[in-house]
């Protein structure tokens, strides 16, 4: 990973022996990390494997029997239209996009309010922010399915995707607040000046210099937020109730408590699920990771 | 975790960001009412209703029946009663003790123990070599994944299944299990921790890597030339460096297991029977699968309770501002 600097340079041993024992030293570092590196590795691998063997080889053989290996694409077939995985990949896009824009245009606004605006209890008020950052999602389950029952029943909140786009964007605001604000605030006063004496709005300072300038903060908060909306299982679970509409995570828990043992489905399942974060993860690694550390050592 | 990072934690504060830097930082001189109400609205509304309100109604209805999610009968603290003498729930007359709540407590002392102690030792080992990015990077990828995958994944892996499982083939091998890794009341909750290790060692690696790195290479060095063994620079120099990162870490790992969810529902249900239930699955169970919402406020509350320390820790952390 480029963000993680190069390694410590380290002492050579300067008698004969000394240096015995410090390629000892190191072939136990290589072989305890490469052990590392398989445990991580193996387990993702096999499962690989097997989402390209064919049904009637899974049974037959394990997927690291490389005498037993035909690759076949049926299983990806199979799961993408006879069990809908092709629908609901649709459905998971259909929730993490506007999920993602909506809470990115929202924080960086009030960020910037926070960070460049004055107006009595900004202090206090973005502590309670930060405070929010951990109130867990379960909070909102039961008010808003019977609020949204009760009070408005014909919208019908979560049969469309409604309620799942507001509560993701709800729930992602205040770390999105804290993050963008503490970026916003490290951007030097003098520009943001300039362009007031200039006679620039709020909102143009905001469109014009401190947007474009926080591009890389607001990718990495961005990227992090999408892939938190894709990998999500609760939220679509409690706030998504139509079936038509169900993102990958339940299309796959219901093939799990279908065909828990067929692993050709469940594989090939698993693997469209794990694709765009894995393709997020390795394009924009650097992104992903800033956005995970979120505000960290510098 | 892929077990989900927590969008919860600041993993650590610059210095700068704290609110002493907020008074450094100028808007214009007098209050702009207007633009702040233009600017926040979005957000307070959207805070309001999914956020205050919730957990409002959530912390009454706990005091209430609850029937249908809607308040019917006031009962005071009935609910917590209920909850803290179900012996499903949390159960002290065992040893050693049960229920979701001790199973929380279990999450709480081997997964963040074992994460953060992972996490600390692949960081400094594999800052020794070349491929350090790579390793890094492998043991990451979990991160990115969704707890969905990363169950599908390890039901495979723990299968009982010879053909299937590779645990389970590698132990047949030797003439020994199958061991129903998943399917065993002593066994469940350790198989599922060892997982929850996997999906998280990557994100504890790459903080403490980012840590150890801060301190200077010329300090150890220094240190070396003065003849301190490894032992002595890893247990005198790096790991009081870096207790700061490490606790903010145990913090965050803390939130994931009072909130963790995805990965017990889709790899055991709360099975076998209940023996892998935690707090977050109750709640979900209760409210949705068998209709006691005012039992599941309760279950949430409980939550809420459980994360309150580290809100003040959180919000104590950020006015002092400077975390160095």
């Amino acid at each position: 990973m480029s963000v993680l600097a190069e390694p410590m340079a380290g002492s050579r041993p300067r008698t004969p022996a000394g240096r015995v024992v410090a390629t000892l030293n190191r072939s136990v570092i290589h072989v305890a990390l490469g052990l590392i590196g398989l445990i991580w590795l193996v387990p993702t691998l096999g499962l690989l494997v097997t989402s390209f063997r064919p049904r009637s080889d899974i049974q037959a053989t394990g997927w690291w029997d490389i005498f037993q290996l035909h690759l076949t694409l049926d299983n990806y077939r199979q799961v993408l239209e006879a069990q809908g995985m092709l629908q609901a990949f649709v459905n998971t896009v259909f929730i993490a996009v506007p999920s993602t824009i909506l809470p990115l245009a929202i924080c960086a606004l009030a960020a910037y309010a926070f960070s460049w605006v004055r107006f009595p209890f900004r202090d206090t008020l973005f502590l309670i922010v930060v405070a929010f950052l951990l109130v867990p999602v379960q909070v909102a389950f039961i008010p808003l399915l019977t609020t949204s029952r009760d009070l408005v029943p014909d919208l019908q909140l979560t049969r469309g995707y409604v309620a799942v786009w507001l509560a993701h964007t709800a729930f992602a605001l205040p770390f999105g607040i804290f993050l963008l604000r503490n970026f916003f605030i490290t951007l030097p006063p003098d520009m943001i000046e300039a362009a007031r004496i200039d006679g620039a709005s709020d909102f143009r300072v905001f469109s014009t210099i401190v947007v474009p300038v926080s591009v890389p903060a607001i990718a990495a908060y961005g990227i992090f937020q999408f892939l938190w909306v894709w990998n999500d299982l609760l939220m679509a679970l409690v706030f998504v109730q139509d079936s038509s509409k169900f993102p990958m995570t339940r299309a796959i828990q219901n093939l799990l408590s279908q065909y828990g043992t067929e692993w050709h489905l469940l594989a090939a399942g698993a693997f469209l699920l794990m694709i765009v974060p894995l393709i997020v993860f390795f394009s924009l690694q650097r992104y992903f990771v800033q956005g995970l550390l979120a505000g960290s050592i510098k | 975790m892929g077990i989900a990072p927590t969008p919860g934690i600041p993993q650590a504060i610059p210095a700068r960001a704290g609110l002493s830097a907020v008074r450094s930082a100028r808007g214009p001189e007098k209050p702009n009412y207007l633009g702040a109400i233009l600017f926040l609205l979005p957000a307070a509304v959207l805070l309001l209703v999914f956020l205050l309100y919730p957990a409002i109604y959530t912390l009454l209805l706990s005091f209430n029946r609850g029937r249908n999610g809607v308040f019917s009968e006031w009962v005071g603290l009935d609910n917590y009663a209920r909850l803290f003498s179900d012996p499903d729930f949390i159960n002290f007359t065992t040893f050693p003790p049960s229920g979701a709540l001790w199973n929380n407590v279990l999450w709480i002392v081997f997964y963040t123990s074992i994460v953060i102690f992972l996490g600390l030792i692949i960081a400094v080992v594999a800052a020794r070599v070349r491929y350090e990015s790579i390793i890094k990077a492998i043991v990451f990828i979990p991160m990115a994944i969704s707890a969905t995958a990363l169950a599908v994944i390890w039901k495979f892996v723990y299968s009982p299944d010879a053909n299937i499982g590779l645990i389970n083939a590698i132990l047949g091998n030797f003439g020994l299990g199958p061991v129903a890794w998943l399917g065993d009341e002593h066994i469940v909750n350790f198989a599922l921790i060892a997982v929850g290790i996997w999906g998280s060692v990557g994100f504890a690696t790459v903080i403490l890597s980012a840590a150890v790195k801060s301190i200077p290479a010329e300090v150890i060095e220094s240190a070396r030339v003065e003849g301190a063994n490894e032992r002595q620079i890893f247990f005198r120099m790096i790991l009081p460096m870096v207790s700061l990162p490490i606790s903010v870490l145990g913090v965050t790992l803390v939130v994931n297991v009072i909130k963790l969810f995805d990965l017990i529902y889709i790899m055991t249900a709360g099975g076998p029977g209940k023996a892998s239930r935690v707090i977050a699955f109750v709640m979900y169970q209760q409210a949705f699968q068998a209709g006691q919402y005012g039992y599941g406020a309760a279950v949430v509350v409980v939550m809420l309770v459980l994360l309150i320390p580290i809100m003040v820790f959180n919000v104590r952390r950020f006015r002092t501002g400077a975390v160095t």
